[in-house]
Parts: structure tokens; C-alpha cells; sequence
């Protein structure tokens, strides 16, 4: 299925956002590349272009920099006014220790995988109203996590960003369903990325970021509401947001 | 993730590694490892190399597989620049649909650039085109002290020549420039003629070559009498257009089978090798005979269509035992088959080739002018090492090689002999790189 469309990657540089840019520019389609690191996304548009992608632009930025977010959006729209899709893969995953120890720390990762996210969606959600309802197959995708799904001592403030924005996502979800765009949430689990380098690696619920990048490729295009990736995390969070709270108070996850 | 290991499954071990993800990264040196083996390094491509030349068990390997960006692709002059983990059948994906092929290929696309080049790898036109490394205009060595050096014939041309089939041990590849060719489609244009014999092989090989871009053959490996050697000899060119009402679309971009599993030890044995022989011989003789067109993709790789192919061997894994002899010693070779067959050891994914005499670049490079044979063996403990090591003893005595990317056996008398520049290529060995391979060969025995 190839595609002509424009897409917009927010967190391009990271492992996901990489492999779905790629995806993207096998099928022929063109990228607006937002980052905060001008060299790495230098090298990135470089590969996609030989890739297949006829247009590639970078955008340097850092997201956690709400003032500078109207300006952004504004250079998106200098740069394309045909923009099918806006793909969010920026994040962080903040140390829960230190989180407790430091509100700091919490807001900062409050700030970077939530609120940041809710700043750049307001802003694309108003111009995509504006926006003609006929512009065909037009989409918003963003990447929460399944720790967003209930709230464990392991990851809370994790979860809590993330699963924030997935409430966040569901409510835009209808308020755009009129102007016929989608919106799709991506519930990955375990990523093997540079993000999660600390972790211990290794069994069957690791997935590669090409394997996340194809489902989430395929989930777009067919304008998901909501996807678990891999698949076989449905089952698993349906069981752990099913758990009495009773009993998952008492458990050590 | 997946464990690192090697394709041939053989030894089975853990391994520790990093994963660079940007070029600019910094090796993870922090002691000598000359005195401290804990700390040295080796790169790792996509793990094709069948036994330990791509570990290091008591150090860590440098996964190149996140460096897989391309740098630059001239349509124009077909010179292509990319970092070190991109893969033959990423480049593939990119440059065919342009009219552009690879150099040189081995029989998977699933191999790393950085790969290709530490074990300066051959395919079906070895007669024609030479190695891969003939092919690669410069390349970046990183070294663990952190220089970077520009390399190419011209330029710091001895770290070019001991990098080239130089095993990962002179530094890790970072980039690479290569110089691919012109096609006009991707379909093969193929000829099959059966053989019978060393002496029809050698026959039609000789004269194939002369006309052919590519050939290989498929023989037997566990038949004898009337049925001695005989196997199919298939004789390849590009062609300068899609035949009609075929697809131009590769047609297994993804391997659609997959082995799920390791087969059972009893799967595979002398009886059920014989008959897959048989089988494949008489279909394809009658079948196969004449002229055919196949994609690139199940004429240059069969296997990849088939994944996790190596598990049909079981988890005790199995040998590839790869080897060239001098046209000469065409009595070796048919003495070789001959205890292959009556060992009933060998199995049915035998391979023969002609390597022509266009002169490999590398010190360490395997290819060299003669006959080529490669055979996987079932591990059956003792008794597979026994023979792989007679048969080390013809290779040797008739002047010839075993391919290091296939072996984890050969001992370091019989890689001194097989490779007579070793010594000038020690100079050029990174300090802290070494490899399980590279530590076994050159123990004193």
C-alpha cells in the first residue's frame, strides 16, 4: 500500500519514530521531522530520502517548550499545508525512585510525556477543524504506553502521564470524530530501545521497535481508535485492569 | 531479545553486548585487553557467520545493527555510502526498483555491510567480479583508541587490506562506499544442466564461466555408485528486460515460512538426506532443465524464504564445512566427496563453485582460484569432528582454505596453512579487539 500522504513525526529521532519513518518513506510518502538534536536528525532525513521519501524537512525543537509551540506549528504549516498524519513518539521513561524522592523529577517527566503532548494535540486539533472535512484519510497518532492502563507502584508516574494522555486522546477522539479525522492511541509494552537500555532484556514480551513501527504504520492507515502492540497485550491488560483493587493493592507490580 | 549467537548454533553460549544507535558513539574501552580479556571487543553484524568468529564470550561484541542509515545513494554513478548495519536486503529494497544491483552477494541478503566486509564475501560471480571487498571504494575504520581512519585502496591501503576478510578484528566499520552495478530488471535469465561426476562438472563450469555472469552447482552429497556426484549446474545472467507477465515486484520480501521450532534430532539422518537427495535431483533434472527466469530473490536466496532455516538441525546445531582446492586438484576434490559420502555425514544443502582468479583485496580474504565446495554437517559430536579434521588434512596437503565465516573447529596449524599472510596481518589488529575464533586459531597445541 503505497502512499503519497505527508507526515508529520514528532520524536523522530527516537527508536520507534525512526522505524516508522522509514515505513513511511518505503511507501513513498513525504516527512516533516521534528527533534531536538539537529545532527542526528541530519543523518535520519538522509537515510529516509534514499529510502524512497520524495520530501523530507527537519524541525529543530525542544517539545518541553510549550511558548515555542504556536511558532512550531506555524513552521509545520510553512513547510506542508497537505499534512495527513501527526505521529507522536517523543518520551521519557523517568525513574520512578527518583520521581518519589523528587516532585522535580515527577513533573518533569509529568511535563514531557503528558502535558507536552496536550499543548502540541490543542493546537493540531484547532487548525485540523478548520480544515476542510473531505481531506481524505487524515489522522493523529500517538504513542502512550500500556503502564497507562492502571496505576502500579513500579511505574505510577509513568502511568499516570501516559495514561492521562490516553484519557486525553479518547476525549479528542470524539470531539474530532465530526471533522472526519482519527485519532489513534498506541499502547506499546516492552520496546528494546535506547530508552530502555537499564532494563534487563530477554522473553517473549520484548518487541523490536520495527515490529511496534509496522503495527502502528498499519493501525494509522486504517484510522484505529486504539491499538495494543504487540497484540498479545490486549489479553494481558484486560486481565490486570480486571484485578479487584482489594486484591491488586497487595501485589508487588 | 534475541540471545547473540552464531548461525550454526555451535558454541552455545551467552554474550554480552552494547548497541550504539548514533555514528559518533564512542567504543566502551576502559583496559588493555591484551591483559584483560573482560573488556575486549569484536563487532557483530546479523549473526550469519555460522560458528565464533562473530563472538567473543569473555567480552562484549558491538552490536552494529541500529547503525543501518544510508548516507547517500547516487542514481547517477551507483556509488552508495551507508553506515556499517545496513543490511544486503535493505540496500536491495532501495536500489533495484532504480536498476542498480549489488556487487557481489552471498547466498543471504540478511548480512550486515561491516559483515560482508570482515569476511570479504563471494558469491555466483566470484569468476567474473572477485569478492565483495573488490567492490568497496572506502570504508571508516574506528579503533579503540579513537581514531577514525579514512580507508580505501589509495588511502592508509594497509588497513584496507587487513580489514577486508579481516574478521572484525582491526577496529569496527563504521561506513562504507560501494561501488554497485547496472541491471535493466531484476530477473535471472537461468540455465540447468544435470551432471554426473567431478569431470562433467569441471566441463561445463569452465565453459559456463566464459559466457555466464554467475554459476553454481548443487551436487550430491550422499550418493554413490552410478548416482557419484552427480548434481545440477546452474548458470545465471541479468537480463535487459522483464520477461512478460512477470511480476517486477520482489516476491518474498519477508520469509513467509518460518522453522518455529528446533527440529527433533532424529529428523534428519542418513535415510531421509538420501531420499531429499534423490528427490531433488530427479525433479529438478527433468523439471528445471533448460532455460528458466527467476526474481533475484529465490535465484540469489533461496533460504532467506525459508526462516530460521538453521533450526532443522535441532539445537545441537550442526557444520558447514567450506573449502577451496586448486583446479588441480581435482583428484583431492573426488577424494573428499568420496569420504563425505561413504561418512554419510553430509547433508542435502551441498554447494560447488569455480572461484575465478580476479585477486582478493583482503590478507585474510578466503577466496582464491579453484574449486569450492560447502556442506552442512549434523552435529553428531565425535564423529563429525573426526572427518571435518581428515578433511582439513586434504585441504591442506592439496594448498587450499577453509572459510573462517563457516568454521569453529580448524585448528591453528591448519589456519596458518591456509592462510600464509597472517602474519603480516597481526600488525593490524586493534589491541583491544579479539574474537573466540580468532583466540582458538592461535592457541599453541
Amino acid at each position: 500500500m503505497s502512499n503519497n500522504e505527508t507526515a508529520v513525526i514528532f520524536g523522530a529521532t527516537s527508536a520507534v519514530g525512526q522505524a516508522l519513518s522509514k515505513i513511511h518513506a518505503e511507501q513513498g510518502g513525504s516527512l516533516i521531522l521534528v527533534a531536538r538534536d539537529k545532527s542526528k536528525l541530519d543523518v535520519t532525513a538522509a537515510d529516509l530520502r534514499t529510502r524512497g521519501a520524495p520530501q523530507v524537512d527537519c524541525l529543530v525543537a525542544d517539545l518541553d517548550d510549550f511558548d515555542k509551540h504556536p511558532n512550531l506549528l506555524q513552521e509545520i504549516e510553512n513547510k506542508s499545508d497537505d499534512i495527513a498524519k501527526y505521529y507522536f513518539f517523543y518520551g521519557t521513561l523517568p525513574d520512578q525512585k527518583a520521581c518519589e524522592a523528587s516532585w522535580q523529577e515527577s513533573q518533569k517527566a509529568l511535563t514531557t510525556n503528558f502535558l507536552s503532548a496536550a499543548s502540541l494535540l490543542t493546537l493540531i486539533a484547532n487548525k485540523v477543524e478548520t480544515e476542510s472535512k473531505n481531506k481524505a484519510d487524515r489522522g493523529i497518532i500517538v504513542v502512550t504506553s500500556v503502564a497507562g492502563d492502571r496505576g502500579r507502584q513500579s511505574n505510577y508516574i509513568y502511568g499516570a502521564a501516559k495514561g492521562g494522555l490516553t484519557l486525553f486522546l479518547q476525549g479528542l477522539r470524539n470531539r474530532l470524530h465530526k471533522s472526519g479525522c482519527a485519532v489513534t492511541t498506541v499502547k506499546p509494552g516492552f520496546i528494546d530501545t535506547p530508552m530502555t537500555s537499564d532494563i534487563e532484556k530477554g522473553g517473549p514480551l520484548w518487541a523490536t521497535p520495527e515490529k511496534v513501527a509496522g503495527d502502528i504504520y498499519k493501525a494509522a492507515q486504517k484510522g484505529k481508535n486504539e491499538i495494543y502492540t504487540p497484540n498479545f497485550w490486549m489479553p494481558i491488560m484486560l486481565v490486570i485492569k480486571n484485578i479487584p483493587e482489594t486484591i491488586f493493592k497487595k501485589l508487588s507490580l | 531479545m534475541k540471545k547473540y549467537r552464531s548461525w550454526a548454533f555451535i558454541p552455545a553460549i551467552k554474550q554480552k553486548a552494547v548497541r550504539p544507535q548514533w555514528l559518533g558513539f564512542e567504543l566502551p574501552t576502559n583496559a588493555d585487553a591484551t591483559k584483560d580479556q573482560t573488556s575486549s571487543l569484536l563487532p557483530y553484524g546479523n549473526g550469519r557467520s555460522y560458528g565464533d568468529s562473530c563472538l567473543n564470550v569473555k567480552g562484549t561484541v558491538v552490536d552494529s545493527r541500529s547503525l543501518n542509515r544510508f548516507i547517500h545513494f547516487d542514481e547517477n554513478t551507483g556509488v552508495l555510502k551507508c553506515e556499517a548495519g545496513v543490511t544486503f536486503a535493505d540496500i536491495l529494497a532501495v536500489i533495484v526498483p532504480k536498476n542498480w544491483f549489488l556487487p557481489v552477494t552471498p547466498g543471504t541478503k540478511f548480512v550486515t555491510v561491516g559483515g560482508a566486509i570482515a569476511n570479504d564475501v563471494h558469491g555466483k560471480n566470484h569468476h567474473a567480479d572477485g569478492t565483495f571487498g573488490k567492490h568497496v571504494l572506502s570504508f571508516e575504520l574506528m579503533r579503540s583508541n579513537g581514531d577514525k581512519l579514512l580507508c580505501s585502496a589509495e588511502k592508509n591501503a594497509d588497513y584496507y587490506a587487513a580489514t577486508i576478510g579481516g574478521l572484525g578484528l582491526t577496529g569496527f566499520i563504521t561506513w562504507a562506499e560501494i561501488q554497485l552495478i547496472k541491471i535493466e530488471s531484476p530477473y535471472i535469465k537461468v540455465e540447468t544442466t544435470a551432471f554426473h561426476g567431478l569431470d562433467e562438472f569441471y566441463v561445463l563450469s569452465e565453459s559456463a564461466n566464459k559466457h555466464h555472469r554467475y554459476s553454481v552447482a548443487w551436487i550430491d552429497c550422499a550418493s554413490s555408485g552410478k548416482n557419484f556426484a552427480r548434481g545440477l549446474f546452474m548458470a545465471g545472467d541479468h537480463v535487459d528486460h522483464t520477461p512478460q507477465g512477470k511480476p517486477t515486484k520482489a516476491v518474498q520480501a519477508e520469509p513467509k515460512l518460518s522453522i518455529p521450532f528446533n527440529f527433533p534430532k532424529l529428523a534428519l539422518n542418513r535415510y531421509s538426506i538420501k531420499a531429499f537427495n534423490a528427490l531433488y535431483f530427479n525433479k529438478n533434472s527433468v523439471m528445471s532443465s533448460g532455460t528458466s527466469y527467476q526474481h533475484y530473490d529465490s535465484y540469489f536466496y533461496p533460504l532467506d524464504g525459508l526462516g530460521d532455516w538453521n533450526r532443522i538441525y535441532g539445537k545441537q546445531g550442526f557444520y558447514q564445512y567450506q573449502f577451496v582446492v586448486p583446479f588441480s586438484e581435482k583428484a583431492t576434490m573426488e577424494k573428499i566427496l568420496n569420504k563425505i559420502v561413504e561418512s554419510g555425514l553430509g547433508s542435502f544443502l551441498a554447494v560447488l563453485k569455480e572461484f575465478g582468479d580476479v585477486d582478493s583485496p583482503g590478507l585474510l580474504s578466503f577466496p582464491r582460484p579453484g574449486i569450492c565446495l560447502a556442506l552442512d554437517f549434523a552435529n553428531r559430536g565425535e564423529i563429525t569432528l573426526k572427518l571435518a579434521k581428515e578433511l582439513d588434512a586434504l585441504v591442506i596437503k592439496a594448498g587450499g582454505a577453509v572459510y573462517p565465516a563457516k568454521d569453529v573447529r580448524m585448528s591453528s596449524q591448519a589456519f596458518k596453512a591456509y592462510f600464509p599472510k597472517v602474519e603480516e596481518f597481526k600488525e593490524f589488529i586493534d589491541p583491544k579487539f579479539t574474537s573466540d575464533f580468532w583466540k582458538r586459531v592461535n592457541k599453541e597445541s
